[in-house]
């Protein structure tokens, strides 16, 4: 028996594949295609092979040892941004009220810097830490602190830190919220019973309920803080110096102010590999217990 | 061990007019073996999560052992407790999970050892110690459960709530009879909340039945069979149920409204409200001649016995139908005098016997 073939189905799936190839897959295959070529203004092009890749993974080069620096100093935002803000947003979901007019009033309050854009979040930030009229800057500059953040490195980075945590705390608390309030009343009288104390009740019941969207709330936050670019273009401008240069800033430098389209090609597409493996080696890792026990029970 | 005591206690829950729990005085001996049985709602979980802690009553005490434990919270009672629904610690292996209890109050690790794999041995859970919880089935899960509750020896009390609910029923007996194995071997205050009269029945030493938040009556297996307080004990042990006639009672003889009378074994004083005789199926023969007219209106076989469910003077009545015996087309009934009870507005009304 053969099935009626009609190949003018194809004709139905159209739409989507023109809609991808327009979204996706044409802007990544130009970038692919400039990764591989030089280009002297002017819209001249000269093939280059994997000169480029190969000039950015060798840190001797200078492309290299300036991908190398961002890359670093970026990783460093990353781990800084979620080694803060994932224990905080835990312990601020743990003392959020339950019931009461407390939720709306703390779940209103805590989404509301997850509301405002990102440029202005980093205006915000850049007022705030003014030395001359900024409230954070000139207090402590008043209390003798010598703090600038235009000019001293280590001031700069408490800035971006503290302004990323401000700004994505809250998003780990709704999510981490949400998780605790899915955990059946049932577990916490068990755990009354059994005589566990707070630690104890968090360790064996809450952290491990959490698992799943502490996962998300993982991802998301590396994801975001690992691209970060508005907000300490916005306040810092990457400096001084190159204190702040993260990645997303020293590519729009080298594809937008130096016009180097093959290098800022090649050095995105590595970018977005670095992206996409951590992600899915940390999203292998923890889900393997999940998958572990629907193997065993299949 | 200990023996628990309640003082007036009664419980509303917050924003409600009714008592989910109405006053009542209760005492519950040490070592005892107490089934908590009831329709849904009728408060028995309430009076459980009381005695646990896990609820504060909103009026009265109750006393361990003369002591007033009212306003300790459940980690300081020493109280175990299963629920309904298994629950079970993910991320611990079961042998984790069972010495969790121990090790939160300090137990030596060897003890706490030794402990767990008793109970383990005692539920069948030996081949499965260092598996994780969160990959078993649910019958497995709610051993867990089990054994959580049983793993501690010094416990004043040990509460379970439905723990069977979830449970295959063929596991149900053999896990029922584990629990009543352990209270022989170690005399534990065990209470036990169902609404299923067999379990009660056969775990209890004493069956204590509630309905509408109100203990009914108290007592061994067979005086709910054979002595039932309230008509709602009478109806809601045995199946089918005791039946429940109208009438007119006059000293030592009931009246039925369709005027046929019957002779009662004790003689009652005049007696207020709803007045209803009260016998057991069980005690309730079909015969062909003596005794009362009535009219059949089918016959049930359980397989072991026959019911016949008939209408006397209008009002429906299971009985007996004696093994062998063809269905008969003028049915008489016959009620073994000794098993008639009267009852005045649900209540059973004493008679004297007199000669």
């Amino acid at each position: 028996m053969s099935k009626p073939r009609d190949q003018r189905a194809w004709l139905l799936v159209l739409p989507v594949v023109a809609l991808v190839a327009f979204s996706a897959l044409i802007p990544m295959m130009t970038v692919v295609n400039y990764s591989l070529q030089d280009t002297f203004g002017n819209n001249q092009f000269f093939w280059n092979g994997l000169g480029w890749f190969r000039e950015l993974l060798d840190p001797a080069t200078e492309l290299g040892g300036r991908f190398r620096g961002a890359l670093g100093r970026t990783l460093l935002f990353s781990a800084l941004c979620l080694l803060i803000e994932i224990p905080l947003g835990i312990g601020v979901a743990l003392t959020l009220p339950r019931r009461g007019w407390g939720v709306a009033a703390s779940l209103v309050l805590l989404a509301l810097p997850l509301l405002i854009p990102w440029n202005v979040v980093g205006t915000i930030w850049q007022v705030f830490g003014r030395g001359d009229i900024g409230l954070l800057g000139a207090a402590l500059n008043g209390l003798g602190f010598d703090y600038n953040y235009a000019q001293d490195p280590l001031d700069a980075w408490i800035t971006l830190v503290l302004m990323d945590v401000w700004h994505w705390t809250s998003l780990v608390v709704l999510l981490c919220y949400a998780g605790l309030r899915a955990i059946p009343d049932a577990y916490y009288q068990a755990a009354r019973v059994d005589g566990a104390g707070a630690w104890a009740v968090f360790r064996a019941i809450q952290l491990p309920k959490l698992q799943r969207v502490l996962t998300i709330a993982v991802l998301l936050r590396f994801m975001d803080s690992f691209m970060i670019y508005t907000e300490p273009f916005v306040v810092t401008g990457g400096g001084p110096g190159n204190a702040t240069t993260f990645l997303s800033i020293d590519l729009v430098k080298i594809a937008l102010g130096q016009f180097d389209l093959g290098k800022a090609a090649a050095m995105s597409i590595v970018y977005n590999l670095i992206v996409l493996t951590v992600c899915w080696v940390f999203f292998a890792t923890t889900t393997r217990g999940q998958s572990e026990a629907v193997r065993e029970k299949s | 061990m200990a023996r628990i005591a309640f003082e007036a206690l009664a419980h509303a829950y917050p924003g409600s007019a009714t008592h989910a729990l109405k006053p009542m005085d209760m005492v519950w001996e040490h070592a005892g073996a107490y089934a908590l049985l009831g329709p849904s709602g009728c408060g028995k979980t309430t009076l459980l999560n009381i005695v646990s802690g896990l609820l504060y009553p909103s009026e009265g005490r109750v006393l361990f052992d003369g002591k007033d434990v009212t306003g300790l919270p459940t980690e300081r009672r020493n109280v175990a407790q299963v629920f309904q629904f298994p629950v079970v610690y993910d991320t611990m292996t079961v042998r984790e999970n069972l010495a969790f209890p121990l090790r939160n109050r300090g137990v030596p690790a060897a003890a706490a050892r030794a402990r767990v794999e008793h109970v383990a041995a005692l539920l069948g859970l030996t081949s499965r110690l260092d598996r994780r919880a969160r990959n078993l089935g649910a019958d497995e899960k709610q051993k867990i459960s089990l054994g959580r509750g049983l793993v501690r020896d010094d416990v004043a009390a040990i509460l379970f709530d439905e723990p069977l609910t979830v449970i295959d029923p063929h596991l149900k007996w053999e896990l029922r009879a584990r629990l009543k194995e352990l209270h022989r071997q170690v005399p534990t205050t065990m209470i036990y909340v169902t609404h299923d009269q067999t379990e009660a029945l056969t775990f209890a030493d004493r069956v204590v039945v509630m309905s509408e938040g109100e203990v009914v009556q108290v007592g061994t297996p067979e005086a709910l069979f054979e002595h039932p307080a309230h008509s709602f004990v009478g109806h809601f042990i045995g199946s089918p149920g005791m039946n429940f006639l109208s009438c007119v009672v006059e000293g030592r003889e009931a009246v039925l409204p369709g005027g046929q009378r019957l002779a009662l074994p004790r003689t009652y004083p005049p007696l207020r409200g709803k007045v209803q005789l009260g016998i057991r199926p069980e005690f309730a023969t079909v015969v062909r001649e003596g005794g009362l007219a009535a009219r059949l209106r089918r016959v049930e076989d359980l397989g072991r016995r026959r019911i016949a469910r008939l209408e006397l003077d209008g009002m429906p009545l299971a009985a007996t139908l004696p093994d062998g015996m063809p269905v008969p087309a003028e049915p008489r009934l016959a009620f073994d005098p000794a098993r008639l009870h009267v009852y005045a507005d649900g209540w059973l009304a004493e008679g004297r016997a007199e000669p």
